[in-house]
């Protein structure tokens, strides 16, 4: 069956059905052409008649669309009755109009002072219509209870755990409701305003997490236990035969064997538990257990100061830490009503597809080092060291680069910064070369990967999927393309699209993707550094030239004071994506009007698709399972923050 | 098409006549890549087993281009604003050039600098710190404490060599603080200004270093 060509998101994304027949399936979408040729990337705002439909549906006062300027600026927000999340969730989803078929996002909010302390934030998007939605539910502290979504969005399983971990909101239906990122044994909610952060607490290990495994109905009962593996997870045509029924369940326990990956295994990056149910080599069920790395992003934010986040999000995608940096900074400066300088962005354009390109080249190396491919790391490492030159030359450190500061970025770049880049985009694509020349048609390479862990895209958009992985699977959502931001709208490029939807054809998008960076960095090269400041002028919210802070009773005036006070953000709200390197990152701040936010949600990319592991190595082998970790890019930092 | 999830635990929608599910504008199922003759006899790995000679023999004839750095006989050459272990610079008497305005303790966001300020003898200088403490451990090196310091009293070398024995000596305070690195421009990194760029700097930092005769110009 060929998938219908989207139509919306990415013009000319798939323009060309791919030619599969031939081996060479999945098309690179042709050239998008000039910039006229492309719909409105902005989001859609006459839903609005729409959005009126759906609301006929429900009762009057059960939906109020918050409106005026307090709506935040980013995307409507209507404020709905728990009754009818359920229903309105799946008629929103469903509606052939509006279709919010991807739910990015739960947060949690603690008001204490409100009646209805507690808030859950769920922010939907629309593949198809390009459009965001955000739907807020209140909830009093005496009777924390919401619906569960995860019948409509598999994506709410982990988003709907890690709300009742961090606030003690409790959803009705929720499969498996336990804590996602503390310990079983953690007392109270952390995220709550009333909790004291210095309390200590004892972790036994007699409150430890229980596996959920997910076993298809009266598999242990030996009830026709046939392991259901959807075929999408098959390797290929080479489906393993489905093991027998276990006549009883003594026989059951005595053929299956539950094992344990990790959370200290090369295997599992160091922080994730797997534990699976094998049948002979076969996986029949298994769940993840994560949180190992977890470090309270999002509580410390709320003390320190606007400015004081960013080292922290560096440590987030540590692999692309650049690319937290402008997330934050282009959100928070959203809601200030300020924009960055020309040369910031311009440099903020290039350092992110540079760490786009870093990366991936981490991604493909590390999938390639867990099959055995241990050359394709060495070639795709060496190109990954010069960016971090580069990063390095222009802020002071390679990994952590907290290079961005809100209004810019904390210093001019280098004067090299031209000759370093143009050397780049000469040394990078070699490497690139050599790893697709070793692996793209090697046979041993191709029997591992091809048809593992696969997942269609229209599963991918339920299970939340965003960035490379999603378009592996044959859907062309790209952030940079549907709401561009910074100078991605006026440089040409291409979102690439695969169909396969395996760990070969997520590799395969990454190198891709690459090429696709590249392009874009040439053309703003060649465009020239544009003219001007490296950050903002304005006191309330850059520091001063040193000379000036040095010298000028004002100047020093304003130094003492940003640093002493921070920067004070108006009151308001905003969510605000950005691409990535493995899906859509999208920061949900809400300040209060002081110098330090009141929330910080972050949405991390690889959250879903982590969240759908289980699923995805179901009916593969341990082997399997290693390089299908390995090919979803999932980066504890961000996954646990 | 929606998960088989969905279909299975979804009560429908009693009150609400639910609209027909679209079909999904993505595709349902996966069209994994199909091997071609070529490569199910191994040919292409003629290709890469190439691409490896090809690095081999230009490493044994080019060891020179290897990215390799034979740590620690070499090391890599950072630039000038790498963010290494900090520096308290001194006033060309010697004494400390920190004020003890608590700006960088303010500004950090790991909240590793401790300070203990004290009345200065000079008149011209109001404070001095007596005591000045970074927790090594603690420190993520974002720079914060160089940006926020008006006095360019603290800046960073390009040391990252930072190994104890045990954790008491992690806390480092003002006597190793200000001992490395200061009259060595080679060995210095990240602070507010570089060599490379400006000339004048030296005598701006001259006439910066007095908040009295700031505070006087201005009133002027």
């Amino acid at each position: 069956m060929p998938p219908s060509p989207p139509t919306t998101t990415a013009p000319g994304g798939a323009s060309g059905a791919p030619d599969a027949a031939s081996g060479t399936a999945g098309a690179v979408a042709s050239a998008a052409g000039s910039r006229a040729d492309r719909p409105q990337a902005t989001v859609v705002s006459d839903l609005s008649t729409l959005y009126q439909g759906v609301r006929s549906r429900f009762p009057v006062d059960s939906i109020t669309p918050v409106s005026g300027d307090t709506a935040g600026l980013d995307q409507p927000t209507w404020i709905v009755e728990r009754e009818v999340l359920a229903d309105l969730a799946r008629e929103l989803r469903d509606n052939r109009e509006t279709r919010f078929d991807l739910l990015m996002d739960v947060a949690g909010v603690d008001f204490p002072d409100r009646p209805e302390r507690f808030e859950a934030v769920y922010h939907l998007y629309s593949v198809p219509r390009n459009a965001r939605l955000r739907l807020k539910v209140a909830v009093a502290e005496s009777d924390p209870v919401l619906p569960s979504l995860v019948p409509v969005w598999n994506a709410a399983n982990w988003a709907e755990r890690e709300v009742f971990d961090m606030f003690g909101l409790r959803f009705t239906g929720h499969p498996n409701l336990s804590r996602l990122l503390c310990h079983e044994g953690f007392q109270g909610h952390a995220l709550r305003k009333d909790y004291d952060s210095a309390r200590r607490w004892i972790l036994t290990e007699d409150k430890i997490y229980k596996p959920h495994f997910d076993l298809p109905a009266g598999f242990l009962a030996g009830q026709g236990g046939q392991v259901q593996t959807a075929s999408s997870t098959h390797r290929g045509s080479a489906a393993p035969e489905t093991p027998a029924a276990p006549a009883s369940i003594d026989d059951d326990l005595f053929e299956r064997m539950t094992i344990n990956i990790g959370p200290s295994h090369p295997a599992m990056h160091g922080t994730f538990r797997l534990m699976a149910v094998l049948d002979g080599e076969t996986i029949v069920a298994s769940d993840m257990e994560i949180g190992y790395l977890h470090r309270c992003f999002e509580k410390m934010c709320e003390t320190h100061t606007w400015q004081q986040v960013i080292p922290y999000t560096d440590r987030l995608n540590y692999c692309s830490s650049f690319i937290n940096n402008v997330a934050y900074c282009r959100t928070v400066e959203r809601l200030l009503g300020i924009e960055a300088p020309p040369r910031a962005v311009w440099a903020r354009t290039i350092l992110s597809e540079f760490s786009r390109i870093m990366d991936h080249c981490v991604c493909n190396g590390t999938t390639l080092v867990d099959a055995g491919g241990l050359t394709n790391f060495w070639y795709m490492f060496q190109p990954r060291e010069e960016i971090y030159g580069l990063l390095e030359s222009c802020c002071g450190a390679r990994l952590t680069v907290s290079y961005c500061r809100i209004g810019g970025l904390s210093q001019e770049l280098p004067p090299d910064f031209m000759a370093r880049c143009r050397r780049l985009l000469e040394i990078i694509p070699p490497f690139v070369a050599d790893v697709e020349k070793l692996c793209d048609h090697n046979r041993i390479w191709l029997d591992r990967a091809v048809g593992v862990a696969a997942i269609s895209g229209a599963e991918a958009v339920n299970w939340g999927w965003t960035g490379p992985c999603l378009r592996a699977s044959g859907v062309p959502f790209d952030v940079r393309r549907a709401q561009p931001y910074d100078l991605y709208d006026t440089v040409e490029w291409d979102v690439p699209v695969l169909y396969g939807g395996d760990v070969y054809d997520r590799y395969r998008i990454r190198n891709l993707e690459i090429r696709q960076s590249l392009r874009i960095i040439r053309q703003l090269l060649d465009r020239g550094m544009p003219e001007g400041g490296f950050i903002v002028d304005d006191p309330h919210v850059a520091l001063p030239p040193k000379e000036k802070a040095y010298n000028e009773m004002e100047a020093m005036i304003y130094h003492f004071k940003l640093i002493m006070d921070g920067i004070q953000v108006p009151e308001g709200e905003l969510y605000l994506p950005t691409e990535g390197a493995n899906g859509e990152l999208g920061f949900y701040i809400l300040s209060d009007g002081t110098a330090k936010p009141y929330r910080i949600k972050v949405r991390p990319p690889c959250l879903p698709m982590m969240s759908t592991f289980s699923k995805l190595i179901r009916g593969g082998s341990v082997s399997d399972a290693v390089i299908s970790l390995g090919g979803l890019n999932v980066v504890a930092g961000e996954l646990e923050r | 098409m929606s998960t088989p999830a969905a279909t299975q635990a979804s009560p429908a929608p009693q009150a609400i006549p639910a609209s027909e599910p679209p079909p999904a504008p993505y595709p349902t199922t996966t069209r994994p890549y199909r091997q071609s003759m070529a490569e199910r006899l191994y040919l292409p790995l003629v290709g890469g087993l190439l691409v490896t000679l090809r690095h081999f023999l230009r490493n044994l004839f080019h060891p020179g281009r290897m990215l390799t750095i034979e740590y620690p006989e070499e090391r890599r050459n950072y630039s000038h604003r790498f963010r290494g272990h900090h520096i308290l610079t001194t006033r060309p008497d010697g004494s400390v050039r920190c004020v003890a305005c608590y700006l960088c303790a303010q500004a950090c966001p790991a909240e590793c600098i401790h300070i203990e300020a004290a009345e200065h003898p000079d008149v011209n200088i109001e404070k001095y710190p007596v005591v000045y403490e970074i927790d090594m451990l603690r420190c993520v090196f974002c720079g914060y404490c160089v940006d926020a310091c008006p006095e360019e009293a603290i800046i960073m070398s390009n040391n990252y060599d930072m190994a104890y024995f045990n954790r008491d000596q992690t806390i480092v305070g003002k006597a190793d603080l200000m001992k490395p690195y200061t009259f060595d421009e080679g060995q210095l990194g990240y602070r507010p200004r570089y060599p490379e760029e400006e000339a004048e700097r030296a005598k701006m930092r001259r006439e910066a270093f007095s908040l009295v005769e700031a505070a006087r110009r201005a009133r002027i």
